[in-house]
């Protein structure tokens, strides 16, 4: 309601200065100045806006310095963050001479040449030199730009080692899962229509394939058994049947697979892509150890989401139906970042504002959060990365590979009506037997 | 384009319809003159403009202060969108999306070119009216009804689009993904294809206007540099809308015809698609091949009217006239071939990105240059502040800061970290929502006496400028430090992040800015339609102006000038040229013996 009011104070405000320019309209109608006819009083005003406007921009840009500067992302914990914020640097001192030199030299000349009808404008249609020479210059300093910022991007974006550590992201709407291969130090294939309930990341067994398509196939015998027997209105008769004819084919299509992927289970053995999956890890935890490279690789389920790391300056985009990747050197623990005087100071400001509004206490962690909208709860789809020394990462490791993958509630995909639950125990050649009548 | 149609059978053409009386409908509606149309158009534009302010400012409420009730966000959105006058987040999301979608094509593309190119084109080349006048219309009233669809698509179930102007698939493609993209995205994608039209049409008319039917001695090296800048901003139009429509057209399809041109192994809603083999990322092509043109499209007309009135006003000719024709053909051709720098972390192959940044920075080169030209022209001028010589210099300040932005961003190194947060928010709007408004309302008050044949209010015209911009700078700039600090755009809200919480104040100064900002602007909209009906009469030539349009009466009469069309014998900017008595020579004016052009 308050807010309200000053709202309506504010319109009130508005109307009364527009009020009080009619009026000045009319007098200067009255004494007969033309509306075009700029006077030099008022030209002096502007003139003296413009010098004060140039003080204020300046003096504004270094409150906001002086204030922010220690509030912006604490020093990078990551080989490429450092590289990266190093550039920015250079950048930013690059750049910051010619935004004093063309801001003071725009508001000067506007305010000194101002208006006066006892002058004339120097007449200057062109000066090839000048014009030359803030060509060149410009050019001269964009190639070091380039040169230094491409050095860069070239590092970054090489390929990792292949003694990185290998860690999958998975995102969908709206939380992020980690995959980490298990003993065989491979990821195993996956394929989006073998997600389900116990496998959110659609990761490719014998076992996976088998026990999706028996729930297809008891999916397809329910809708089935609802067109055979049920009574059935029109549009709901034809909504099952576009329903089941889907179901078909992609139980056509997870046959298929399992095709291939029998093929290359003849052919390699253990060595199989799709034997590899069987003891990776799926987890919600993610942790990576300290001075190590890890190649990170996305995948989303349902839309573009952007994996951001923003205390490392790391970021990729997760694509459906595509694998990206980016990599990292992780420089700092968490636990000795949570010790820098800078994120202590950081941590202790913040907590400040949160008593205030008698929220939870801050503990510094580094977060992986989504940097592409994506939907609803776009702005709250975050996991924790935890940096650690090597060995402790081996103890978290060889724990996680002991936990299986507990699906949470917001996890669990809701399938259609009917839908059997999965026996791990039935046997997959019955299954095998059911549907090959296609 | 026959033999024909040249100014002089235009002119012939006109004159025998000078005298006859024109119907209501025919005048005020459905005109064929290119001065109603420009007014047509800009009358449309404040009115989008409007909406999508009001927009910014129920989610910069949001922003500032999440999770309290707004009673002004629940008058706006009621209690479905906005219970107790809480914003929600889908809502949120859609009013993200329009206000983007509005703004950039709806004010800044339409609006701008339409107002400007319409209203100037024949009065500064010197045509009767548009090659076309038939097409000219139709082009308008595409652009209203695209318009309307946008509007409409506020009311429908799920709401409006809601996955970013950018629509991305499979968001934008997929209902079950986020509400805004059942109807609403389908009402987007109409209203998009019906103001692609519009533009076309518009864009087609103002190249063979610009080519055909300029008047005797109006060389192109002696045309003011609004046209130049007009003329480039067409044929970008021309060739890159068409790119838009295709993958607008595709999105469609993938949405109402199960195709899979953006869609691959996707898992929704606990069911598996059945499209496959699709590349989201063959959207983002088309569309960034579009929409960095669109940046320019946005600008250029911008940068041109500045051009005109900083000389104008500073009583002195533009700087380097060449250099400036040559920055806009380079600024042009080079945003054809920048338009991966918008997706430099989507995955694309490295070295195609290292091209990338190496076209895109080049484009500094020539803006740079349009900024020193600028900064020397107002060296020893003698500069008349009116309110559109204001706004211009705003332009150029703002200009700078948002070029310079850009550097970083195009950097892809450092795009990595500044990637879709606030940082980016920042930039765009330092250069779209600053310099290119603002090169609107210069161009609005500097053409308002050849628009309505009225002056607007000058101190309300100051009053407007000075809050604008200093609130301006007061939204927009502080963005870049929460952006570096790590906080996305398009968040709902931060509180899910602590590690956000110190800036949260400075959501609260942009938010205070924005609204003495939107504020102001009905110092604006009053001046601008209170002057319509009563501002004072303006003179045929208030600026004291070289170019063509202050040659044609006060009134407004369908064909420009009741004579014959001019002849040109110069370049518009003899301003204070030496041994001349006045300090501004019209276009008009023979060349005196033995004096030389420029």
């Amino acid at each position: 309601m308050t807010k309200l009011l000053i709202l309506l104070v504010l319109v009130l405000g508005i109307l009364a200065i527009a009020q009080l320019a009619r009026v000045y309209e009319l007098t200067s109608r009255m004494r007969g100045k033309r509306e075009e006819d700029i006077s030099p009083a008022d030209n002096r005003l502007n003139a003296n806006l413009m010098w004060v406007f140039l003080i204020t921009y300046f003096g504004f840009f270094l409150w906001l310095l002086i204030r922010y500067s220690d509030k912006m992302l604490p020093i990078a914990a990551s080989e490429q963050g450092e590289s990266t914020d190093w550039l920015l640097n250079f950048n930013w001192v690059i750049l910051f001479i010619p935004f004093v030199i063309t801001n003071v030299l725009l508001f000067t000349f506007a305010a000194k040449y101002v208006h006066n009808k006892n002058r004339r404008a120097f007449w200057q249609p062109h000066n090839n030199k000048l014009e030359l020479i803030w060509t060149v210059i410009p050019a001269a300093v964009l190639a070091v730009i380039i040169i230094y910022g491409l050095r860069t991007w070239n590092t970054i974006t090489s390929p990792a080692s292949p003694d990185a550590i290998q860690v999958e992201l998975y995102a969908k709407q709206f939380d992020w899962t980690a995959r980490y291969p298990g003993a065989d130090g491979v990821l195993g294939a996956s394929d989006f229509r073998l997600i389900n309930g116990t496998n959110p990341l659609g990761i490719v067994t014998p076992e996976s394939v088998a026990g999706r398509l028996l729930e297809l196939q008891e999916e397809i015998a329910g809708i089935d058994d609802m067109l055979a027997n049920d009574v059935l209105p029109d549009s709901k008769r034809d909504e099952l049947t576009d329903q089941v004819e889907r179901l078909r084919r992609h139980r056509s299509r997870v046959i298929n697979l399992r095709t291939v992927m029998e093929l290359d289970i003849k052919e390699n053995g253990n060595a199989s892509i799709y034997m590899a999956g069987a003891d990776d890890i799926v987890t919600k935890d993610f942790y990576l150890p300290v001075k190590q490279e890890a190649r990170l690789l996305i995948r989303s389920r349902d839309v573009i989401h952007s994996a951001y790391i923003p205390h490392m300056r790391v970021q990729m985009n997760a694509v459906p139906g595509m694998t990206t990747s980016m990599k990292m050197v992780p420089t700092i623990t968490t636990d000795s970042m949570r010790t820098i005087p800078e994120v202590v100071n950081k941590v202790n400001d913040i907590n400040a504002i949160r008593q205030g509004q008698g929220k939870e206490a801050y503990v510094f962690d580094y977060l992986l959060l989504c940097n592409k909208i994506c939907g609803a709860s776009h702005y709250n789809m975050q996991m924790t990365l935890t940096v650690t020394s090597a060995a402790e990462y081996e103890a978290w490791y060889k724990e996680a590979q002991k936990k299986p993958f507990q699906a949470t509630d917001a996890e669990a995909v809701p399938e259609p009506a009917a839908a059997p639950s999965v026996d791990d125990n039935a046997v997959p050649a019955d299954a095998q037997a059911a549907v090959r009548p296609n | 384009m026959g033999a024909t149609t040249t100014a002089e059978a235009g002119h012939h053409g006109h004159d025998a319809h000078h005298h006859h009386e024109e119907s209501f409908i025919s005048k005020w509606i459905f005109s064929q003159d290119h001065k109603m149309i420009g007014k047509q158009f800009l009358v449309t534009a404040i009115f989008m403009a409007w909406v999508a302010v009001i927009m910014s400012i129920i989610f910069r409420l949001q922003l500032a202060w999440p999770g309290e009730g707004f009673a002004f966000t629940n008058f706006f959105l009621g209690e479905k969108w906005a219970p107790g006058g809480i914003l929600d987040p889908n809502m949120y999301l859609a009013l993200v999306t329009i206000h983007g979608t509005i703004m950039v094509f709806f004010v800044l593309t339409g609006g701008l070119s339409g107002t400007f190119a319409n209203l100037l084109i024949p009065l500064q080349v010197g045509a009767r009216d548009m090659a076309s006048g038939f097409i000219n219309m139709l082009s308008y009233w595409f652009f209203f009804l695209s318009s309307m669809v946008m509007l409409s698509s506020l009311f429908v179930e799920g709401g409006p689009a809601s996955a970013g102007w950018t629509i991305y698939p499979p968001l934008s493609a997929l209902p079950q993904t986020i509400p805004g993209s059942g109807a609403g995205m389908t009402l987007w994608l109409v209203s998009m294809t019906l103001f692609i039209a519009s533009s076309l049409m518009g864009g087609l008319n103002y190249v063979v206007t610009i080519l055909n039917l300029r008047t005797k001695g109006m060389k192109m090296t002696r045309m003011p540099l609004t046209m130049w800048a007009i003329f480039i901003t067409a044929v970008l139009g021309v060739l890159s809308f068409p790119v838009l429509l295709s993958a607008a057209l595709l999105l469609l399809m993938d949405r109402v015809m199960g195709t899979s041109f953006y869609l691959s192994e996707i898992h929704v809603a606990g069911e598996a698609l059945d499209n496959v083999g699709g590349s989201p990322i063959l959207f983002q092509h088309l569309f960034w091949f579009l929409g960095h043109p669109e940046v320019y499209i946005v600008l250029l007309p911008a940068l041109g009217i500045t051009s005109e009135i900083i000389s104008t006003n500073a009583r002195k000719p533009i700087f380097g006239y060449r250099a400036m024709i040559g920055s806009i053909l380079a600024i042009g051709f080079l945003s054809f071939i920048v338009w991966g720098h918008h997706m430099f972390i989507t995955g694309m192959n490295p070295f195609l990105g290292s091209v990338f940044v190496f076209t895109t920075l080049l484009i500094a080169i020539p803006s740079a240059v349009k900024v020193f030209n600028y900064i020397t022209t107002l060296w020893r001028g003698n500069i008349v502040f009116t309110p559109g010589m204001l706004f211009s210099i705003g332009l150029v300040a703002t200009f700078i800061a948002g070029g310079l932005t850009g550097i970083i961003l195009a950097d892809s190194a450092l795009d990595i970290n500044v990637h879709d947060t606030y940082f980016v928010v920042a930039h765009f709007h330092i250069v779209m929502g600053m310099s290119a408004i603002f090169g609107m309302f210069a161009g609005i008050y500097h053409w308002f006496p050849k628009m309505y044949g009225k002056m607007m209010n000058t101190k309300l015209g100051y009053a407007h400028f000075w809050i604008t911009f200093v609130c301006a700078f007061g939204v927009f700039f502080p963005m870049h430090f929460i952006g570096l600090a790590g906080a996305p755009r398009r968040y709902y809200s931060y509180s899910e992040f602590p590690m956000f919480d110190t800036v949260v104040d400075l959501n609260v100064l942009v938010t205070v800015f924005a609204i003495i900002g939107a504020m102001a602007q009905i110092l604006f909209t009053y001046n601008f339609f209170y002057s319509i009906w009563r501002g004072p009469k303006a003179v045929q030539n208030p600026w004291r102006s070289n170019t063509l349009e202050w040659t044609t009466p006060v009134e407004h009469l369908h064909g420009n000038w009741p004579g014959p069309i001019p002849t040109v014998y110069r370049w518009p900017y003899d301003y204070s040229k030496p041994g001349k008595e006045d300090d501004f020579v019209p276009q008009t004016v023979p060349l005196e013996a033995g004096e030389e052009e420029h």
